[in-house]
C-alpha cells in the first residue's frame, strides 16, 4: 500500500519560508482554497496556513544552534483526527494514505483539531471549515502534469532541496532511503500516531576557530607592507 | 485550551436538565415504593418540562460552537468511532423520552399496564422513566467521553472526567428539584435537598481527586519529542507568523496562572460548601428561598468549574507555540 509523505532535512532547511509562501499560493487558488488572511496590513494579521516554519534555538550561548522547523500535517498512519470526526468529513485516502477533509461535510466543530497532538489543523476563519495540508493532492494526482511537476508545491519551491517527497512504504524510494540512511525520525513518537512525514536530523559539524580570528586586528596587508622605507618614490607618491 | 462559552453552557445546562429529570424519576420511584407521599402528576410533568427546556437550551448553545451549524444533521454519521456523534444521537433520544414522560404525566396516562410481583403496578410513566434514566446516564457518558477520549489532553483523559460530569450534573439537577419543590411548597424539599447534598459531596470527592491527579500529572510530550532534538535547552525564537493564528487562539486560555488559581478557589466554594450550607440552613429555619438560592449559586459555580476544566488542559501542540504558552 502506498503512503505518500514528506521527508524534511533539518540539516539543510535555512528557514526562508519559500515552502510556506508557495504552499499558500498554490492552495489558496486551488482545490483547497481560499486560505484567507484577515487584517493583512494591520496590527494583528492572521490567516490560514497549511505549513509554517518555526525557529528554535538549541543550547546556550555561545554554543547554540538554530533549527528551522517546517511543520505541516504529518499524514499519520494512525490518524487520531479521523475517528473523532462526527460527520466523516475527515478521512484518510486508502489509495495513497493522504489525510484529507471533505469541506462539504465539515461542520467546523474543531474536534479533530483537539485530537491532533501536532496542531496541524486550522479552522478557516472565512469558510468555517477545518483545513490542513493536502500534500497538494490536486497536483500529485494530476495525470496531465509531467512527472517532475507531480509533487507538492513546497517541495518544488524549496531552494535548498530540504524537502523530499515519495512513498515511505516503498523501500527503494528516495524518501525511504533517506529515512533509513540518514536517521529519519517521527515527531512525538510516544503517541503511537505513526506520522508518515519524517525529519532528517541535523548533522554534527565541528569547526576549528583560531582565537585570533575572534579578535579584530590590524589589516594584515598593512602589516606586510611595513617594509623599510628608504625615501625612493613609491606607488603612493605618484600624482595621478 | 480556550474555554468556549458555547461548550461551557452546553455541558452545564445538559447536566442540570438530565439531573432534574433523574430527580423527577427518582421521586416517582420513591412514591411507587411508598417511601414518599405520591405527588400530583402535574408535579412530574412540569418538572420534566423544565428539564426539557434546559436540554433545549443546551442543544442551542452547542450550535454556537459550530462553524457550519446548518450542517449539524450530518454529525450523527460516525457513531461507531466518534463520541461526539454518539452524543448527537443520544441527546434527541433523551429529549424525546423526557418529553414523553412529561406528556404521559400531564395527561395522567397512569393506568397500570401490567403487574410485577405482588404490588408493583407498572404504568406508562414508569416505563418511560426507566428508559429515560438509562438514556440520561448514557448521555452523561457520551458528553464526558468527548473530552475524556482525547488521549493527548492528559488532563481530560481519565475516568474522573466522566464521574465529574455525572455527579456534578446530577447534583445541580437535584438541587434544582429541591428549589422547584420549595418554590411550589411541596414536602419533597428535604428529600431532594438531601440527595442534592449527597451528590454534591460525591462530586466534591471526584473533582478533588481529579485536581490532585492533574497536579501530579507528568506530560508525555516535551519540546524535545515535539521537534525531535535531544538537548536539554530548546527555546523557540519564532512561531512562523507575525500575528496570531488558529493555533494560538484555540489552544490557550490567555489568562494568568493566578487568575486560574483564584477561579479554582471560587468554584470550589460556590459549587460545594455554600449550597450544602444553604440546604442545611433551609431545613433549620424552614425557608423556601434558600434552596432556590442554593441552586443558582451552585450553577454559577459550575459555569466557572467548566471554564477551569477547559482552561487547565494543556494541549501538546502548545509546545510549538512557546511564546504564547
Amino acid at each position: 500500500m502506498t503512503q505518500l509523505a514528506l521527508v524534511i532535512d533539518l540539516n539543510v532547511c535555512v528557514g526562508c519560508h519559500a515552502c510556506v509562501t508557495s504552499c499558500k499560493e498554490w492552495n489558496t487558488s486551488g482545490w483547497a482554497g481560499p486560505l484567507v488572511d484577515q487584517n493583512p496590513y494591520e496590527g494583528s494579521p492572521t490567516g490560514t496556513f497549511f505549513n509554517r516554519v518555526q525557529t528554535f534555538e538549541i543550547g546556550t550561548f555561545p554554543n547554540t544552534e538554530t533549527v528551522h522547523f517546517p511543520k505541516s500535517c504529518l499524514h499519520c498512519e494512525e490518524p487520531p483526527c479521523v475517528p473523532v470526526c462526527p460527520t466523516g468529513a475527515s478521512y484518510k485516502r486508502p489509495d495513497n494514505g493522504v489525510v484529507l477533509v471533505d469541506y462539504d461535510k465539515c461542520i467546523g466543530c474543531k474536534y479533530c483539531s483537539w485530537a491532533c497532538p501536532y496542531g496541524a489543523r486550522e479552522l478557516d476563519a472565512q469558510q468555517k471549515v477545518m483545513k490542513k495540508c493536502t500534500l497538494c493532492i490536486d497536483r500529485i494526482t494530476d495525470a496531465k502534469l509531467s512527472e517532475r511537476d507531480r509533487k507538492p508545491s513546497c517541495v518544488l519551491a524549496c531552494p535548498a532541496n530540504a524537502r523530499l517527497f515519495g512513498d515511505v512504504h516503498d523501500p527503494d524510494s528516495e524518501v525511504s532511503i533517506a529515512i533509513r540512511e540518514r536517521g529519519g525520525y517521527q515527531l512525538m513518537p510516544e503517541w503511537g500516531t505513526k506520522p508518515a512525514n519524517h525529519y532528517l536530523p541535523r548533522r554534527k559539524t565541528r569547526m576549528h576557530i583560531d582565537p585570533e580570528e575572534l579578535t579584530r586586528v590590524d589589516n594584515p596587508w598593512r602589516k606586510e607592507d611595513l617594509t623599510d622605507y628608504t625615501g625612493e618614490e613609491t606607488l603612493d607618491d605618484v600624482a595621478w | 485550551m480556550h474555554p468556549a462559552f458555547s461548550v461551557i453552557f452546553l455541558t452545564t445546562l445538559l447536566g442540570a436538565g438530565q439531573g432534574l429529570y433523574l430527580a423527577m424519576v427518582t421521586g416517582q420511584l420513591y412514591a411507587v415504593a411508598r417511601f414518599l407521599p405520591a405527588q400530583a402528576d402535574q408535579f412530574y410533568a412540569v418538572g420534566s418540562l423544565v428539564a426539557l427546556l434546559l436540554l433545549i437550551a443546551g442543544l442551542g448553545a452547542s450550535f454556537f460552537h459550530l462553524g457550519r451549524p446548518e450542517r449539524a444533521w450530518r454529525a450523527a454519521a460516525m457513531w461507531r468511532t466518534s463520541w461526539l456523534s454518539r452524543e448527537v444521537i443520544v441527546l434527541p433520544i433523551v429529549m424525546a423520552l423526557v418529553f414523553a414522560y412529561g406528556v404521559a404525566h400531564w395527561f395522567e396516562w397512569t393506568q397500570p399496564l401490567f403487574q410485577v410481583g405482588a404490588a408493583l403496578q407498572v404504568d406508562l410513566t414508569l416505563l418511560l422513566g426507566v428508559l429515560g434514566t438509562i438514556a440520561s446516564l448514557a448521555l452523561f457518558v457520551c458528553t464526558a467521553m468527548i473530552y475524556a477520549a482525547v488521549r493527548f489532553l492528559q488532563e481530560w483523559h481519565t475516568p474522573l472526567t466522566v464521574s465529574n460530569f455525572l455527579f456534578l450534573g446530577a447534583a445541580s439537577g437535584f438541587m434544582l428539584a429541591a428549589a422547584y419543590s420549595a418554590y411550589i411548597g411541596n414536602p419533597l424539599v428535604t428529600f431532594y435537598g438531601t440527595w442534592a447534598v449527597i451528590l454534591t459531596l460525591v462530586g466534591l470527592a471526584s473533582r478533588l481527586a481529579h485536581l490532585r491527579r492533574n497536579a501530579r500529572l507528568k506530560h508525555k510530550s516535551t519540546v524535545q519529542t515535539a521537534i525531535g532534538v535531544r538537548h536539554a535547552s530548546v527555546v523557540q525564537k519564532a512561531q512562523g507568523a507575525t500575528g496570531g493564528s488558529f493555533n494560538t487562539r484555540e489552544f490557550f486560555h490567555g489568562r494568568s496562572q493566578s487568575l486560574l488559581e483564584r477561579l479554582r478557589t471560587v468554584y470550589l466554594v460556590l459549587v460545594f460548601p455554600i449550597p450544602v450550607l444553604l440546604i442545611g440552613l433551609s431545613y433549620l429555619i424552614g425557608s423556601s428561598n434558600l434552596p432556590i438560592i442554593a441552586f443558582f449559586v451552585q450553577f454559577a459555580g459550575l459555569l466557572i468549574e467548566r471554564w477551569s476544566f477547559f482552561a487547565e488542559a494543556r494541549h501538546p501542540q502548545n509546545l510549538y507555540y512557546q511564546s504564547v504558552a
